[in-house]
C-alpha cells in the first residue's frame, strides 16, 4: 500500500535519475538538453502532485465546495516551466550556433577540435 | 616643530623625494640635488627628534585605524632613534657615492634606481618609527617590495633568478611565519603595542611562546638567520650601491631591529630569558656566526664573501637579542650602528674595486693597494672595526655582547664571540694585506673566473690595466666619511650606548 | 512624489534594470544601449547605498511587494548582509559598464553589442533580486534569471569555444537550479510557507524530519553549484577564460559572491536557528572542500598559460576562503568571508579588466605572448601588480585584510589545517603572479611583437578605480568591517 500512495514520488524519482543520466551518459548536445528537460519535468511532477488534496477540486471558488486542492504549487511551477522553456530554447540556440562553429554537435568530438582551436 | 611633527614629516619626505626624482627625470644633476637635498632634510628631521627620545620621551602619532582596534601609529623609542639615524645618515651618504658609482659605470635606469631608494628609505623610516607590530610588518613588506626592482636592477637572467630567491624567502617567511605570528599574538593578547617589559608576560604559557618565538624569529627573513639566508648573497647580482644599502642600512637593519624589538618590547627581555626556547634560537645564531664566516672565507668574489660576512655579523645582533640579558640587549642594539659604518665602508670599497680597477675577485687584487691606496686604507679601517679591535667603533658592541653574554651565564657564546673574532680577521684582512704587499704580477689569469662571476663586466675585459686609477671622486668622499664614522664611534659612542641604556633601564 | 520614490526603493532596486533591459532592444543603437545602461546602474547603485545607509539607521527593512502581506505575499527583507551585497554588485557594475563601452564593442561583433547591453541589465536584475529577496522561491526565479542572462553574455564572445563554455555552464547551471527548486519544494511541502523568515520559525520543530534534511542537502549543493565550490567548479574556467573580457570581470566579482550570500542567507537564516547544521556535519564538510579549493586552485592555476583561466582558477581558490570564513560559524569567521566577499570582489574585478585591456590591444592572453608588455603597456601592467599583491595579501591591499581575519577566525577556532592552507595558497598566488610579472617586465618582447600603446583611457580609468577602490579599503577596512560584522551577527544571530 505504501508503495501505490507514494507513486508520484517514485515516478518523480525515476524521472529525475533518467534525465540525470541521459544529461551525463549521451553526447550528443541535443540529447542532453532533452535529458536535462526530463530533470525539470520530474520536478514539476514533484510539486503538481505534492498540491493535490484529497478529495479538493480544482481550486477555483465555487458555491458549495470547501476543500481544494493547493493552487500553490500550480503558479510556482507555471513560472519553473516558463523557466525550463527559456533554458531549453536557449541552450538549443547554443546547439545551433555550435554546429555552424565547429560542424558538430558530438561532445567528444567537440573535445578534440577544442585541443587545437 | 614639535617631535609629533618631525615624525609625520620623516615619514613623507621620503615619498616625496622619490616623486620629484621621478619628475625631474630628464636632468640627472637636477635628479642627483632631489636625492640629496631630500636626504638632509630627513636627517635634519630625524635628528631633531633626537634630543627628546635621549632624554627618556618617546614621542607618538597615531594616523588612522586599519582593522578596528588596531591603528597605524608611529611611536620613537631609543632603539628606533638609533636605526633612524643610521638610515638617514648612511642615505645621504650612499647617495653621494651611488652618484660617482653610477655615471662610473655608465648604469641604465638611474632615475628607477634613485626613485626606488628613496621609497626603500621611506619604508626602513617607518620600520624604524613603528610604534606597534601591524605598522611595523607594513612597512617591512614595503620595504621588499620596493627593494626587489633595486635587486634586479641589471635585468639579466641571472638578476630574475635572483629576484625570485630574494622575493621567494623574503615572502615566504614574511606570509608564513610572521603574518600568523602576529595575527596570534593580537588574537591572544588584544594588543600589538610596543611596550616596554613585552606585551606576553602572563599571558601565554611556556609552549605557546616557545612555538610564537619561532614563529617570529623565523618570519623576520631579513635577519638572515640560517637556513633561511640564501637572499642574501644572491642579492649581490644588484650594483653595489644597493648591496651596501642592503646589507648596512635598509633591508638587513631592519630584520635584526625587528628581532630586537620583538625580544625588548614584545616578549620583554625578563620573559625571553624564562622561555627556554630562547636558547635554542641562541645557540642557531651561533652556528650561523660561525658557518657562515666559514662560508665566507672559501668565497673568492668579494662582494660573495662580504655577504657570508653579513649573515655573521646579523646573528651577532640575533645572538644579543637571544641572550635575554641587558647587557645583550645594549651590545645588539650598539652592533647595529658599528656593523653599520664598518659594513658599508667595506661595500663601498668593493664597488670602487668594480668602476676603477674592474676586479670583483680577491684573487685578482694582488698589489691594488699600489693603485688604489686611499680605498684599500678604508677596507682595512672597516676590516678592523668589524673584527672589533680598536680604535675602531666595531670593539664597543664586541665588548658589551661579550659582557651580555657572561650575564646570562652562556660562556659558550664568548667563546663563539672569540673564534668568529679569528675568523673575520682570517677573512677580512686578506684582502687589504695581498693588496699592500703582494706583488701584482701573481694574478691569476682573467679568464680562469669568468664563469662564476655575474658581476664580471665583459665591457673592460680586452684592457691590460696599467694605470689603474682610484675610485671616482664622489665614491672617495663617501667612504672616506665612512672610514672616520668607524673611527669617531670609537672615541665617541656615548650617544648610541646611552639610547640603548634608556631601553634596558628607563 | 519623492515619497512615493523613496518607500519603493526596495522594489525599484530591481524593477528599474528589469525595464531598462527591453528599451536597450528597442533601441537596438550600441551607444545608446550602453548610455542606459550606465545611467541605470549607476541610479542603482545610488538607490543600493540609501538601502544600506537606512538599514545602517533603523534596522532591518521589510517591504512587501504589491502590499501583499507575509507570508502570503512576496516579502523584500533588506538587512546589513543582503545591503552589503546590493551595494557591491552594484558597485562592480557602476566600474565596469564604462569600461564595457570599448572593450565590449572590440569584442563583440557590432549587430550584438546591444543585446550585451540588455543581457548585462537582466543579469544585474537577477543578481539584486537574489540579494533582496525574503522569499525562497523568488530567489530561484532571479537565480535562473540572472543564470540565463549570463550563459547569453558569455556566448556573445567571438571566440567559438565560448560557445561551448556557455553551454556547458547552462547545463551545471540549470542542474544546479533545478536541485535547489527540489530543496524548496521539499521545504513546502512540509512547512507550507515560502517565506524565509517563517521557515526560520517553523524549521526548529521538525528538526527530525527526513524530508527536511534532504531539502537541506538539495538547497546546498544546487547553491555550491552556483558558486563553483571545489568540486562542482567545473564550468567556471571555461566560462570565464572565453567569456567577452568585461563579462568576465563583471561574472567573477558578482555572479559567485551572491550565490555565497544566497548560501548564508540558507544555512544560517532559515536553517540556522536549529541544529540540523550541526547534526548533518555541514560545517566539516564545507571546510574540506573549501580547503581542496583553496590549495587545489591555487595549484592548477600556477601552471596555467592563459592568464585568464590562470585568474579563473585563482577565484576558485579565493571561493574556498569565502566557505572557510562561512562554514566557521563564528561572528570573526563569518566576517572574513563577508568582507573577502567584497575585497576579491574588487580585485578579481579588477585583474579581469587588466587582462581586458591587454586582450584589446594583442588579441591574446597567453603569458608568452605578454613578454616584455610592460615597456608598451606600463599603466596596464602595474595595475596587474598592484592587483596581484592583493591576491598575495600584501599589507595595505583589501586583501590583506580578508587574510587577516580569516588567520584570526581559525587560530581562534584552533583549525590550524586552515590557517596552513591559507597559507600555502597565499604563497602559490606569489608564484602564479609572478610568473606574469616576470613575463612582462623582465622577458624582452618576442620577435615580430606588434608596435601597441596602452589601452584607451576609458578603459584605463575605470580599471584603476578599481583597483585603487581595493588598496582604499584595505588602507582603512573600518567601514567595510564594521558593515561585515553587523551582517555577520545579523545571519549568526538568527530570525528577530
Amino acid at each position: 500500500m505504501e508503495f501505490l500512495g507514494l507513486i508520484n514520488y517514485w515516478i518523480v524519482i525515476v524521472l529525475m535519475m533518467t534525465g540525470f543520466y541521459i544529461v551525463i551518459a549521451h553526447d550528443n548536445l541535443v540529447k542532453k538538453i532533452v535529458g536535462l528537460n526530463i530533470f525539470q519535468v520530474s520536478v514539476f511532477v514533484f510539486y503538481i502532485t505534492m498540491a493535490k488534496v484529497e478529495g479538493g477540486t480544482a481550486p477555483i471558488l465555487a458555491e458549495g465546495i470547501t476543500t481544494y486542492s493547493n493552487p500553490l504549487p500550480h503558479v510556482l511551477i507555471l513560472t519553473a516551466i516558463v523557466v525550463g522553456v527559456a533554458t531549453t530554447a536557449l541552450g538549443l540556440a547554443l546547439v545551433v550556433r555550435i554546429r555552424d562553429a565547429y560542424g558538430t554537435i558530438e561532445d567528444d568530438e567537440l573535445e578534440n577540435q577544442e585541443g587545437e582551436s | 616643530m614639535s617631535p609629533e611633527q618631525a615624525i609625520q614629516l620623516s615619514l613623507l619626505v621620503p615619498f616625496l623625494g622619490a616623486a620629484l626624482i621621478v619628475l625631474t627625470w630628464a636632468n640627472p644633476n637636477v635628479r642627483e640635488t632631489v636625492t640629496l637635498i631630500t636626504g638632509a632634510v630627513l636627517f635634519y628631521l630625524v635628528s631633531s627628534i633626537y634630543p627628546t627620545v635621549a632624554g627618556g620621551g618617546q614621542p607618538s602619532v597615531t594616523l588612522f585605524e586599519m582593522l578596528p582596534g588596531l591603528a597605524i601609529v608611529f611611536t620613537v623609542e631609543p632603539l628606533g632613534m638609533i636605526f633612524a639615524g643610521i638610515a638617514s645618515f648612511l642615505w645621504i651618504v650612499t647617495s653621494i657615492y651611488s652618484i660617482g658609482y653610477m655615471r662610473g659605470h655608465d648604469e641604465q635606469n638611474q632615475t628607477r634606481f634613485y626613485a626606488l631608494f628613496a621609497i626603500a628609505i621611506g619604508a626602513a623610516i617607518g620600520i624604524a618609527f613603528a610604534g606597534n607590530m601591524l605598522t611595523l610588518f607594513v612597512f617591512y613588506e614595503v620595504l621588499t617590495i620596493s627593494t626587489f626592482p633595486l635587486v634586479t636592477h641589471h635585468g639579466t637572467p641571472e638578476a630574475k633568478r635572483a629576484g625570485r630567491v630574494y622575493l621567494g624567502i623574503l615572502l615566504s617567511t614574511s606570509i608564513a611565519f610572521q603574518l600568523v605570528a602576529i595575527i596570534w599574538t593580537w588574537s591572544m593578547v588584544g594588543t600589538l603595542d610596543f611596550t616596554q617589559g613585552g606585551i606576553l608576560n602572563g599571558k601565554v604559557g611556556g609552549l605557546t611562546a616557545a612555538i610564537l618565538l619561532g614563529l617570529y624569529v623565523f618570519g623576520i627573513g631579513k635577519a638572515a638567520l640560517m637556513p633561511f639566508h640564501r637572499w642574501l648573497p644572491a642579492a649581490m647580482v644588484a650594483p653595489t650601491p644597493v648591496s651596501a644599502l642592503l646589507h648596512a642600512v635598509a633591508v638587513v637593519k631592519a630584520g635584526v631591529f625587528t628581532v630586537l624589538k620583538v625580544a625588548v618590547y614584545i616578549f620583554g627581555v625578563d620573559f625571553l630569558f624564562s622561555i627556554e626556547a630562547s636558547q635554542w634560537f641562541l645557540y642557531l645564531a651561533a652556528a650561523t656566526v660561525l658557518i657562515s664566516s666559514l662560508v665566507a672565507m672559501s668565497k673568492d668574489n668579494l662582494k660573495a664573501r662580504l655577504a657570508y660576512s653579513t649573515v655573521s655579523q646579523l646573528s651577532y645582533i640575533v645572538l644579543g637579542a637571544m641572550l635575554a640579558s641587558d647587557l645583550g640587549v645594549i651590545g645588539g642594539g650598539m652592533h647595529i650602528a658599528m656593523h653599520a659604518f664598518g659594513k658599508i665602508t667595506l661595500f663601498f670599497c668593493a664597488g670602487a674595486y668594480i668602476v676603477a680597477a674592474h676586479k670583483t675577485e680577491i684573487s685578482h687584487m694582488h698589489g691594488i693597494g699600489r693603485t688604489m691606496p686611499l680605498t684599500t686604507i678604508a677596507f682595512m679601517i672597516g676590516s678592523l672595526s668589524i673584527i672589533g679591535l680598536p680604535p675602531m667603533g666595531g670593539l664597543w658592541s664586541k665588548w658589551y655582547l661579550a659582557l651580555g653574554a657572561l650575564e646570562a651565564g652562556q660562556v659558550v657564546i664568548v667563546g663563539v664571540l672569540m673564534v668568529s673574532s679569528l675568523l673575520n680577521v682570517a677573512y677580512l684582512l686578506e684582502i687589504p694585506f695581498k693588496g699592500f704587499f703582494a706583488a701584482p704580477a701573481d694574478n691569476p689569469s682573467p679568464k680562469a673566473h669568468h664563469e662564476h662571476d655575474p658581476d664580471h663586466d665583459h665591457r673592460f675585459d680586452h684592457q691590460q690595466p696599467r694605470e689603474i686609477k682610484e675610485a671616482p671622486l664622489p665614491c672617495l668622499i663617501a667612504i672616506g666619511i665612512t672610514s672616520a664614522g668607524c673611527l669617531i664611534l670609537f672615541f665617541y659612542p656615548e650617544p648610541v650606548y646611552n639610547l640603548m641604556r634608556l631601553i634596558v633601564a628607563p | 512624489m519623492a515619497a512615493l520614490f523613496s518607500s519603493h526603493l526596495p522594489a525599484l532596486q530591481v524593477v528599474l534594470a528589469l525595464l531598462a533591459a527591453p528599451l536597450c532592444v528597442m533601441l537596438r543603437r550600441p551607444n545608446a544601449a550602453w548610455f542606459i545602461a550606465t545611467a541605470v546602474t549607476w541610479a542603482l547603485l545610488a538607490i543600493a547605498v540609501v538601502l544600506l545607509g537606512r538599514v545602517l539607521d533603523i534596522g532591518t527593512i521589510t517591504y512587501a511587494l504589491g502590499n501583499w502581506p507575509a507570508p502570503w505575499g512576496i516579502e523584500y527583507r533588506i538587512d546589513l548582509a543582503n545591503a552589503f551585497v546590493l551595494v557591491l554588485v552594484t558597485l562592480i557594475g557602476s566600474v565596469v559598464i564604462p569600461y564595457a563601452r570599448a572593450s565590449i564593442a572590440a569584442e563583440v561583433e557590432e549587430p550584438r553589442i546591444y543585446l550585451f547591453y540588455c543581457m548585462y541589465l537582466l543579469n544585474l536584475a537577477g543578481l539584486l533580486g537574489i540579494a533582496i529577496t525574503g522569499d525562497v522561491f523568488n530567489l530561484f526565479v532571479f537565480l535562473e534569471i540572472s543564470s540565463l542572462s549570463s550563459y547569453v553574455m558569455i556566448s556573445l564572445s567571438r571566440d567559438r569555444r565560448a560557445l561551448v563554455a556557455a553551454y556547458r555552464y547552462l547545463i551545471m547551471g540549470t542542474i544546479g537550479a533545478t536541485f535547489y527548486i527540489i530543496g524548496v519544494g521539499m521545504m513546502y511541502q512540509v512547512t507550507g510557507t515560502l517565506n524565509m523568515v517563517n521557515l526560520a520559525t517553523l524549521i526548529p520543530d521538525l528538526v527530525d524530519n527526513r524530508t527536511v534534511m534532504v531539502a537541506l542537502a538539495f538547497l546546498s549543493v544546487g547553491l555550491c553549484l552556483k558558486l563553483a565550490l571545489f568540486p562542482l567548479h567545473m564550468w567556471l574556467p571555461n566560462a570565464y577564460t572565453y567569456a567577452p573580457s568585461a563579462v568576465s570581470a563583471f561574472l567573477a566579482a558578482t555572479g559567485t559572491k551572491v550565490a555565497v550570500y544566497a548560501l548564508a542567507r540558507i544555512l544560517f537564516t532559515v536553517f540556522g536557528g536549529s541544529s540540523l547544521i550541526d547534526d548533518f556535519g555541514l560545517q566539516e564538510i564545507l571546510v574540506t572542500f573549501a580547503v581542496l579549493a583553496m590549495i587545489g586552485g591555487s595549484a592548477v592555476a600556477v601552471y596555467e598559460s592563459n592568464v585568464k583561466r590562470l585568474l579563473a582558477y585563482s577565484s576558485v581558490a579565493q571561493i574556498g576562503y569565502m566557505i572557510l570564513g562561512l562554514s566557521m560559524a563564528s561572528v570573526i569567521g563569518m566576517t572574513a568571508g563577508l568582507v573577502h566577499l567584497f575585497n576579491h570582489a574588487l580585485m578579481k574585478g579588477g585583474l579581469f579588466m587588466v587582462m581586458g585591456c591587454v586582450f584589446f590591444r594583442l588579441s591574446s592572453v597567453q603569458v608568452e605572448d605578454m613578454d616584455g608588455l610592460a615597456k608598451r603597456m606600463p599603466l596596464t601592467m602595474a595595475a596587474f601588480v598592484a592587483g596581484g599583491f592583493g591576491l598575495i595579501g600584501m599589507p595595505l591591499t583589501a586583501g590583506f585584510i580578508s587574510k587577516w581575519y580569516l588567520i584570526q577566525a581559525a587560530l581562534e577556532k584552533g583549525w590550524w589545517a586552515a590557517v596552513a592552507a591559507i597559507l600555502i595558497s597565499s604563497l602559490l598566488a606569489v608564484i602564479y603572479v609572478w610568473r606574469v610579472v616576470e613575463a612582462a617586465y623582465f622577458k624582452p618582447p618576442p620577435k615580430g611583437a606588434a608596435e601597441v600603446g596602452e589601452a584607451p583611457l576609458s578603459m584605463l580609468v575605470p580599471m584603476w578605480v578599481m583597483i585603487g577602490m581595493s588598496y582604499y579599503f584595505g588602507i582603512d577596512a573600518t567601514l567595510t568591517l564594521d558593515i561585515a560584522t553587523g551582517a555577520a551577527e545579523t545571519l549568526l544571530g538568527g530570525v528577530q
